[in-house]
């Protein structure tokens, strides 16, 4: 920002340009979030406001009865424990598999590492029906269905290429040497492996576990498809169940979603700036 | 994954994370070749055994499942034979000829076209403007966007697209009202989704609001590298506004522009969830895009086969794209 003054210097209506763009940059910033305002607002706004021909912006009270409503619905519990159950062993899985894996690219040259990495990538380009329909066969075909193993595969699978490839940034990012000293100082590779690059590698399993959580966490076409047994429903699919012949319950939607929005929004933030911090480095260096 | 995965976290971009500003080649590939040839040496086949678990998982999830995909497409499985385990019978050409002799598989294929081209054209342009716009922006103004797109962007897009058909619900949606309070009252109980191009407008807003956040935050980022000085230099000189941005500015951003719009072709290519939650898991044929028509045709009609045999054409037809995309990747040396 050191700039700004020397322009203002040079360009003495740049002031009043400058408010001007803020003005319109406030009031792009009011677009982005006025679902993410609509979404919480409606959760806790009477549902007399909510079953109405006039919408207002603002809501005359406040009350926390959608909520209550939300966590009556059937299979509230189940449906968290599931979720949990599902993405967290699918990500500790994950992370594992990953970092084996990105220890392996980063490190090492080895015959068809390049091959390997452009499979991680192509992999994740290929639309969703084309995975879901052999899938859905096959576990079909080994009793799979309605179980949480078959979703937990899928969903540590589909998160392993990119955490690889967010890993071994992070690897690649160690110098050698450290690892080298503490082997030259008598130390076995994995014991350089758990006593200098893990400690360091930790901030990077951090960020990708939560990118893969959130991930899992949001997940919602395979839970449908693999998922048929009510008790076994993930939130996302449970969700699903607030609308019936009689319509929607939007008031009770909108808590129920805002509940599960709100570790994600949490989670994101947290990692939030790595992400972007590594998206472009990477991309602009040549 | 498609479009919509990207929003709910943050997007499987594949370009990795590589904080290290300097162009020094990284510790791992680089100057040190006695290192190297110790290592290759000691560690021939510790490597395999690392990335061992990977390849299995990453086989058995998604190259199985894909060369099931072709194999199903040569065959004629349906209902009775996914239950029996009976082999399927095979058809050859069958179900190719049968899809590509289908007008509405045409349509399907020209909608989804014509809808991934109007959502990558909104998304990239609007995206460009307002990471354009945020240079300009005070700190604070900047960081009350920064938190108003990150909100938006980490919205789960179950929770999106929950937001969205509430607003455009013919009853109680707050489109609805605000629209009849400007137009009049028979806007009250209008319903979007009658009509398939109001319809497509209601989700090209969710799909597009949704992709926002991650093309501005990315090409605000690599705005953030393009040399001050040369702009300052070339405004000094005379140059028009435009002219710097053609020719200072955009050559820097450019490849990372190109990069994402055509991960942008992808996932607005594959969209699915988007347009499956809105119209309540069981979109209308006037809906479908090849993703969805795939789905119907595997889970509602159930004829896995023709569902397999459309999935296919569809990774065929984003082959090229993949391709292009692979090549701008090795171009920045992001594979290495």
């Amino acid at each position: 920002m050191s700039s700004t003054t020397e322009t203002q210097v040079l360009r003495p209506d740049r002031k009043k340009s400058r408010l001007h763009f803020d003005i319109i940059g406030l009031g792009i910033a009011a677009v982005m979030i006025f679902p993410v305002y609509w979404l919480v607002i409606s959760a806790l706004r009477p549902n007399r406001e909510i079953r109405s021909y006039n919408q207002t912006l603002w809501p005359t009270s406040i009350t926390f009865d959608n909520f209550v409503r939300a966590t009556e619905m059937p299979n509230f519990g189940t449906a968290i424990q599931s979720s949990l159950i599902v993405a967290v062993t699918a990500v500790v899985g994950g992370m594992v598999i990953a970092t084996l894996a990105a220890l392996a690219i980063g490190r090492f040259r080895f015959f068809g590492r390049k091959a390997l990495i452009l499979v991680m990538i192509l992999v994740q380009m290929l639309p969703p029906t084309a995975m879901l329909i052999p899938i859905y066969a096959q576990l079909n075909a080994m009793g799979g269905i309605d179980e949480y193993w078959g979703l937990i595969v899928v969903y540590l699978v589909s998160t392993l290429p990119f955490a690889t490839i967010m890993i071994r940034g992070f690897v690649v990012n160690i110098p050698v040497e450290l690892e080298e000293s503490a082997m030259v100082d008598g130390c076995t590779r994995f014991q350089a492996f758990r006593r200098v690059i893990f400690p360091l590698l930790a901030p990077g399993l951090a960020a990708a576990s939560i990118f893969a959580l959130v991930n899992a966490w949001n997940e919602y076409l395979f839970a449908y498809i693999l998922i048929n047994d009510n008790s076994k429903y993930t939130l996302n699919v449970w969700l699903m169940t607030f609308t019936t012949e009689r319509g929607t319950d939007y008031g009770a939607l909108m808590a129920a979603s805002t509940m599960i929005a709100l570790p994600v929004v949490v989670f994101f933030m947290i990692i939030q700036k790595k992400m972007a911090a590594g998206l472009t480095s990477g991309a602009v260096k040549g | 994954m498609s479009a919509a995965d990207t929003k709910a976290v943050g997007p499987p971009v594949p370009v990795p994370p590589d904080p290290q500003p300097t162009g020094k080649p990284s510790s791992a590939d680089g100057d040190a070749p006695r290192v190297q040839k110790r290592k290759r040496k000691k560690g021939e086949l510790l490597p395999y055994f690392l990335i061992l678990p990977a390849i299995v998982a990453i086989a058995a999830v998604y190259l199985y499942p894909l060369g099931k995909t072709v194999i199903m497409s040569f065959q004629d499985m349906g209902r009775r034979e996914l239950w029996s385990g009976e082999p399927a019978p095979w058809v050859g050409f069958q179900q190719f000829t049968n899809i590509l002799g289908d007008p509405e598989f045409w349509w399907v294929t020209f909608r989804t076209i014509v809808f991934m081209a109007i959502c990558v054209t909104l998304t990239m342009g609007i995206g460009l403007l307002v990471a354009l716009l945020m240079r300009k922006l005070s700190t604070w103004v900047r960081l009350v966007l920064t938190v108003a797109l990150i909100a938006a962007w980490s919205m789960p897009l179950m929770v999106a697209a929950s937001i969205f058909r509430f607003m455009a619900d013919s009853d109680y949606g707050l489109i609805n009202t605000l629209i009849a309070k400007v137009v009049g009252e028979d806007w009250l109980g209008h319903n979007w989704y009658l009509n398939p191009i109001q319809g497509f407008g209601i989700i090209t807003l969710l799909v597009v609001w949704g992709a926002i956040p991650f093309v501005v935050v990315t090409l605000y980022a690599a705005l953030t590298q393009v040399p001050q000085e040369l702009e300052e230099a070339a405004a000094l000189d005379g140059a028009s506004a435009y002219g710097i941005y053609k020719f200072v500015t955009w050559p820097v951003i450019k490849p990372v522009f190109t990069m994402v719009a055509t991960l942008s072709v992808i996932w607005d290519f594959n969209v699915f969830g988007q347009i499956w939650l809105l119209r309540g898991n069981k979109p209308e044929p006037e809906y479908e895009t090849l993703g969805l028509y795939s789905y119907s045709k595997a889970f509602e009609s159930t004829s896995f086969s023709q569902g397999s045999a459309i999935a296919l054409i569809t990774v065929l037809l984003l082959s090229g794209v993949a391709v292009y995309y692979l090549r701008q990747l090795m171009k920045t040396g992001e594979v290495e």
